[in-house]
């Protein structure tokens, strides 16, 4: 096994032992990035030499014996997460030369807990899409299948973990876009209850929907990773000030008399025979580990997609408008005047779909459509969240797939913005609750595409998520399989 | 036909914190371009907004003191547009869930007293300023203004003359100052004013289409943009005109509105609840606790003032104009025990001195001390009303006491009865022909005597002992 093959536990007890050092397992993953990222394009910017000398402070630190929760973990971020003096361009022309002058909080977090931070990882444009193909800086490839789109928004950090490109990574997931790539790309990813982990720094797409949250490799890491990103941020009006537990403390417990919720309306005409049958398989796992599976309903599920297209275009189209050429970013020097030169600007520093929420969010929000559009999605999406409320009432958590399909080709639904939003259709829901959902790896297709499930809890309930998934991933004696990340 | 105005007034009102709004960047006015601003401030991507509570805390102070009813919950929303001086695209707002509804204020003009509604105030965040340079094709952008603190104050359209609109103008200045919530500097922009305005037949309900006003910045201002308008609308109207409903602005200079925007250019600001900021609960305990910290506001310090100090309305209306002026002649009341006159040296000499000077009460270099010290020395008889102006007036250039001056200046009254005696026998003796004159009834000449009498003492005689003893030595 390679170092960068390693978890961040499996890395750790090396640390500790001095079996290994943090320059090693740095200089591990920058040779596989090397060797595998110009078929991947799983980041839009590398950072290298910051990062090999984090490793060797890592080094002394680990020397003194002072060991944080990450010291000399290889980690990437999502390019949507602010980083103090390098570029961020959430995935977009008009930020192209972006240098924050500020760390966002989770950073801030990364860096007091020691990481090595490897670069900035490749998106979807501002966030909006469900593929990585959006990207200003071209598209990245799935590593189990170099024909196929890694998922997204978060398609980079999804494919840089699975590709061995870092050791885990972070996302953001607004409606989808950390546990949709997880599923696709065979790794876990996590979304946390909205307001546990700071969004100060993450470039907002949809305010009340982005949550940040770490893909990684098992279950373990990812309780890890929680423990160093969760908590109250004063600097965010919307960060909860709820303790935040050990998540660790969660693993390997079990789950003997759990009752899980298969919610009827999640098992549709249109999902994949071979998605519908692993993830029927974790179904008759998590009974044998001891779960006792009911069937619940969330009725108000088919307006999910509807309420989503309403609210996060309407959020975006608000968020974006500071994005006009006058103060960073991309400026047209076409524009002769000011209206002019926010027109240029606008026109050639937004992609297509970006542009496509803008006009939806506008025409949503506008004098007269307000209330038909705007006020009826937010009045949806209290019964959606209601919902939920009622399930949970029933069960400890709920099970469903994590997408519809497994991942598809490359080009095969960018002239169908309908076919892209519909993958996004078991995710979407969590993010208008607020509540947690985490995807796991469940198994293979018989072409060798990773399968996701997904599992869900009540808010602030990610340890409950953790002993779940923890167990689930102990009982599934998964095959362990590598991806080719093989040219075409 | 004769028309009646109707007009409601929109006050944008600077708030005193020392931080911004949504971030912890100075909010104080005067820096050098963009000095006070960060991220957040300077709208980058990622950055959150905190609502400082110092803002919600003189956002119910103001709402207390013009009777409005405070919410116990409202939220902020967003404004969209885009232009420069905004960084975010967005102006953070309150839109459909204000803190403060249904209040008034009582304002006086034409010695008659009137109601005025006040539909809602709320909270936002200031915009920056943009600096054209006239020789280069290029403008500039300060930012230091971004995210300061503003409420707005927005009437009812209960206003029905120009006259009127300044009266309540004025009333909500005077309260703002003394709440200590705004500095009402209005050349400073910290204190605006837009107002709309239509006419309607004089006896009828509907209203008429109207005009917003907008770049008034000074109640002189404010009443002649709005005389001006009422006059252009009466004429459009008695031409069988029609009053376009749009954005004009006054021209000072000129003396005239302008049109800058119709209708039809009228932004749609697309309002919805800003999703970065919680939904904000105000409690009864916090608005008790504002409330008995609120002080004494005008209205009320004027009737007490009447009503303790037994000085007249006029004196009461002038010396509660500013807190701190009534500050200053309450503690002179208080060292001298003389309100009426009191009174009259601060609203005579004290305040002309300041004004000549446009000082502030709170510049004043005579202490309040020093002023009662004077008082109690005229009414003690030490010096004369005469001396005292001269005594004043040193007191304001030189800041000493009335004690140090007199001795400088020996300006102790003469009082003593047998040299006031011995110099007015000497006067009479010098001066028979006018002894006779006034003795055969010419009462006249009694104002040479005690003109004779004060230039032999220069001046420094006790005018009604001088008065007493000629009128008694002068009979014979």
């Amino acid at each position: 096994m390679e170092l960068y093959e390693l978890t961040i536990h499996e890395l750790q007890d090396k640390l500790r032992t001095g079996e290994t050092s943090s320059a090693e397992i740095t200089a591990s993953v920058f040779g596989r990035i090397d060797a595998v990222e110009k078929d991947i394009h799983a980041y839009i910017t590398l950072m290298r030499e910051t990062a090999l000398a984090e490793a060797t402070r890592a080094d002394e630190a680990i020397r003194k014996g002072e060991i944080g929760a990450l010291t000399g973990i290889p980690i990437a971020l999502k390019d949507i997460c602010c980083t103090k003096d390098v570029r961020t361009t959430c995935g977009s022309r008009i930020l192209h030369n972006f240098i924050p002058p500020y760390d966002a909080t989770v950073v801030e977090k990364l860096r007091a807990a020691g990481a090595v931070l490897t670069g900035k990882t490749n998106m979807d444009e501002f966030a909006m899409g469900s593929s990585t193909e959006s990207s200003f800086f071209g598209a990245t490839r799935n590593p189990w299948d170099l024909t196929r789109i890694p998922g997204g928004s978060s398609g980079g950090s999804s494919a840089a973990v699975a590709a061995g490109e870092c050791i885990a990574s972070l996302g953001s997931d607004t409606g989808g876009s950390i546990r949709q790539p997880a599923a696709l790309c065979g790794v876990v990813g996590l979304k946390p209850t909205y307001g546990r982990v700071s969004r100060f720094g993450l470039i907002a797409f949809a305010s009340s929907l982005d949550q940040i949250g770490p893909f990684t490799k098992d279950v373990e890491d990812c309780a890890i990773l929680m423990n160093v990103i969760a908590g109250y941020d004063p600097r965010e009006s919307t960060s909860v000030p709820e303790d935040v537990p050990d998540y660790r403390q969660f693993l390997r417990r079990g789950i003997e008399g759990w009752t899980v919720g298969i919610p009827k309306e999640y098992f549709i005409d249109g999902i994949d025979p071979e998605v519908e049958a692993a993830v029927r398989e974790t179904i008759r796992v998590v009974e044998k580990a001891g779960a006792k599976c009911i069937e619940v309903s969330l009725p108000h599920t088919e307006y999910c997609l509807a309420v989503y297209y309403i609210v996060a275009p309407a959020e975006a189209c608000s968020n974006l408008a500071r994005y006009d050429g006058v103060k960073y970013g991309f400026r047209s020097e076409e524009g002769r005047d000011l209206m002019e030169m926010y027109k240029k600007s606008r026109a050639a520093g937004f992609g297509a779909e970006v542009k496509r929420r803008i006009m939806i969010g506008t025409y949503a929000l506008s004098s007269g459509y307000y209330d038909a559009y705007y006020k009826k999605a937010s009045q949806v999406r209290a019964l959606i969240k209601r919902d939920f409320d009622e399930a949970f009432a029933k069960c400890d958590v709920i099970l469903t797939p994590t997408t519809p399909t497994p991942a598809f080709r490359i080009g095969e639904k960018t002239g169908d913005p309908m076919q892209m939003y519909l993958s996004d259709i078991f995710t979407i829901s969590t993010n208008l609750a607020g509540i947690p959902g985490i995807s796991v790896p469940c198994g293979f297709t018989a072409a060798g595409l990773p399968i996701g499930v997904q599992f869900l809890a009540g808010h602030f309930q990610e340890g409950r998520l953790i002993q779940f998934a923890s167990a689930y991933e102990k009982e599934a004696h998964l095959e362990k399989r590598r991806p080719r990340c093989h040219g075409i | 036909m004769e028309f009646e105005p109707v007009i409601g007034l929109e006050i944008h009102a600077q708030l005193l914190t020392d931080t911004k709004i949504f971030c912890g960047c100075s909010a104080k006015f005067g820096a050098a371009p963009n000095t006070h601003t960060c991220p957040v401030c300077l709208g980058m991507p990622g950055v959150l907004p905190v609502l400082n509570r110092k803002v919600l805390e003189f956002m119910i102070k103001m709402a207390l003191a013009t009777n409005c009813a405070v919410n116990r919950e409202c939220n902020f929303a967003r404004k969209n547009y885009f232009y420069p001086d905004l960084p975010k695209g967005y102006q953070i707002s309150q839109y459909a869930l204000p803190p403060a509804e249904h209040g008034w204020v009582d304002v006086e003009f034409d010695g008659k007293q009137k109601r005025i509604g006040i539909t809602r105030i709320h909270m936002e965040e200031d915009a920056g300023k943009l600096m054209h340079d006239e020789h280069n094709p290029a403008s500039y952008v300060d930012l230091n203004r971004t995210g300061v603190p503003l409420i707005e104050i927005v009437s009812e359209p209960d206003i029905r003359s120009a006259e009127e609109a300044a009266a309540y103008l004025r009333r909500l200045h005077e309260i703002l100052v003394y709440l200590e919530i705004c500095d009402g500097n209005m050349e400073e922009g910290s204190f605006r004013c837009d107002a709309n305005i239509s006419l309607r037949p004089r006896g009828t309900e509907p209203f008429g289409t109207r005009a917003e006003l907008k770049n008034m910045n000074s109640f002189r201002n404010v009443q002649r943009a709005l005389e001006y308008e009422i006059k252009r609308q009466q004429y459009v109207l008695e031409g069988g005109g029609q009053v376009v409903q749009e954005t004009r602005l006054w021209d000072d200079t000129a003396g005239v509105t302008h049109s800058m925007r119709g209708k039809e250019e009228a932004h749609d600001y697309r309002y919805f609840p800003d999703p970065d900021l919680v939904p904000i609960v105000i409690d009864d305990a916090w608005i008790e606790e504002v409330r008995k910290a609120q002080p004494e506001l005008p209205l009320e310090k004027r009737e007490r003032f009447m009503r303790e100090y037994q000085i007249p309305a006029y004196d009461a209306g002038v010396l509660t104009t500013s807190r701190a002026l009534a500050d200053y002649y309450e503690e002179v009341v208080r060292l001298c025990g003389e309100p009426k006159i009191a009174a009259n040296w601060v609203m005579g000499d004290i305040l002309r001195f300041l004004n000549e000077e446009k000082r502030d009460i709170r510049e004043c270099p005579i202490a309040p001390a020093s002023l009662a010290g004077m008082i109690r020395l005229i009414q003690e008889g030490t010096i004369s009303g005469k001396m005292a102006k001269e005594v004043s007036e040193a007191m304001y250039k030189s800041g000493k006491t009335p004690q140090a001056i007199i001795e400088e200046k020996g300006l102790v009254q003469i009082t003593d009865e047998g040299a006031l005696t011995k110099t007015i026998s000497e006067i009479i003796g010098k001066n028979p022909t006018q002894v006779e004159q006034y003795r055969a009834g010419k009462d006249k000449v009694f104002g040479f005597f005690v003109g004779q009498a004060m230039k032999a003492t220069q001046g420094k005689a006790n005018p009604q002992m001088i008065n007493d003893l000629l009128k008694k030595m002068l009979a014979g």
